[in-house]
């Protein structure tokens, strides 16, 4: 492979170059998911025709999905790098690991919240301990105990090394979230979108959950870039590059 | 279809409208709080540094009053 790439990577984890970086990215992840979110909506709550069965309720799919898959990417992903952080030790790791954990727990709650607002006029209850909304609801404790956790520590990188052993060992959750309505009798619905082979959701309905899930991806990109830059202004307030950049903020806020 | 029967949400209005509130607040509240985060450390970064500056110059000049004090 050519050996470009690792250099760039290398170059970019940088947190000076890295916090540039993310400053140029992040607006146009944000605009992009804002147009997403319109087109989405537009599609989910005017295109799309009344479902048979729930009547204009199930249009609550186009944020409680989109917000239920990012909860587990986002898990996905604290892991992935909260692995890179252990092994290789690499700061802006530890730092992506442990600022997707917020945004993690705040697509997890809005799943469960617009979960249950769903559940009562279609199942005739706010809650039921079945398999999926349990294993959810532990999802949101293993964000929550990520985020205990790194803050428990007085040294920070201790703290983040401690939470990145939390989010991989929490890795286990997601499989069951995942099949929990296949491996037990739940009262909550199959899976009705697949990647491979047919989803059995009409094309109307289905394509503006695309464009919402897409529209949520480019804001979990925008609101990763944005916490990340920010924290570490936070980690590396002692050094050169942040010192400049408070001065100029200084003047041009004058 | 009238604006009318698009709030009415079919008879599901106070359980859909909730739904996308909540998806709106959280995530206005999650892309906010990084912004607010940053102003204010860059805010106390720079009177840090600011109060540093000028604990130097007030030790320069009591350190050139001694000098001059000495014949």
């Amino acid at each position: 492979m050519a050996n470009w790439v690792p250099l760039w990577l290398h170059r970019l984890s940088a947190p000076p170059t890295f916090y540039r970086f993310a400053g140029k990215l992040r607006p146009w992840c944000f605009w992009l998911a804002i147009l997403a979110t319109v087109i989405g909506l537009y599609g989910g709550l005017v295109l799309a025709p009344p479902d048979y069965q729930q009547g204009d309720a199930f249009r609550i799919i186009y944020v409680h999905v989109p917000s239920a898959w990012m909860g587990l990417f986002v898990y996905a992903t604290m892991a992935v790098a909260a692995f890179i952080a252990l092994v290789w030790r690499i700061k802006l790791a530890e730092v992506v690991a442990m600022q997707s954990a917020p945004i993690g727990a705040a697509f997890t709650f809005i799943t469960l919240v617009t979960g249950s607002l769903w559940g009562q006029p279609t199942w005739g209850t706010w809650w039921t301990w079945g398999a999926r909304l349990t294993s959810e609801l532990v999802l949101l404790f293993l964000y929550l105990g990520v985020l205990g956790l790194y803050h428990a520590f007085e040294d920070r990188r201790q703290g983040a090394r401690a939470a990145s052993f939390l989010a991989i060992i929490g890795l286990v959750n997601l499989p069951i979230v995942h099949y929990s309505v296949q491996w037990w009798n739940t009262l909550h619905q199959g899976t009705t979108v697949r990647l491979l082979g047919p989803s059995t959701i009409d094309s109307r309905m289905l394509w503006p959950l695309l464009v919402m899930a897409l529209a949520t991806h480019l804001y979990w990109a925008a609101s990763l870039l944005g916490r990340v830059r920010t924290d570490l202004l936070d980690l590396e307030s002692g050094k050169h590059w942040v010192r400049e950049l408070s001065q100029v903020n200084h003047r041009a806020s004058q | 279809m009238s604006l009318q029967s698009f709030f009415a949400m079919g008879g599901y209005a106070a359980y859909v409208w909730p739904a996308y509130a909540v998806f709106f607040v959280v995530l206005i509240a999650d892309y906010l709080a990084p912004i607010r985060r940053r102003r204010r450390l860059l805010r106390e970064l720079h009177a840090r540094m600011a109060r540093q500056k000028a604990r130097e110059n007030r030790r320069t000049s009591d350190a050139m009053d001694t000098a001059r004090q000495q014949p």
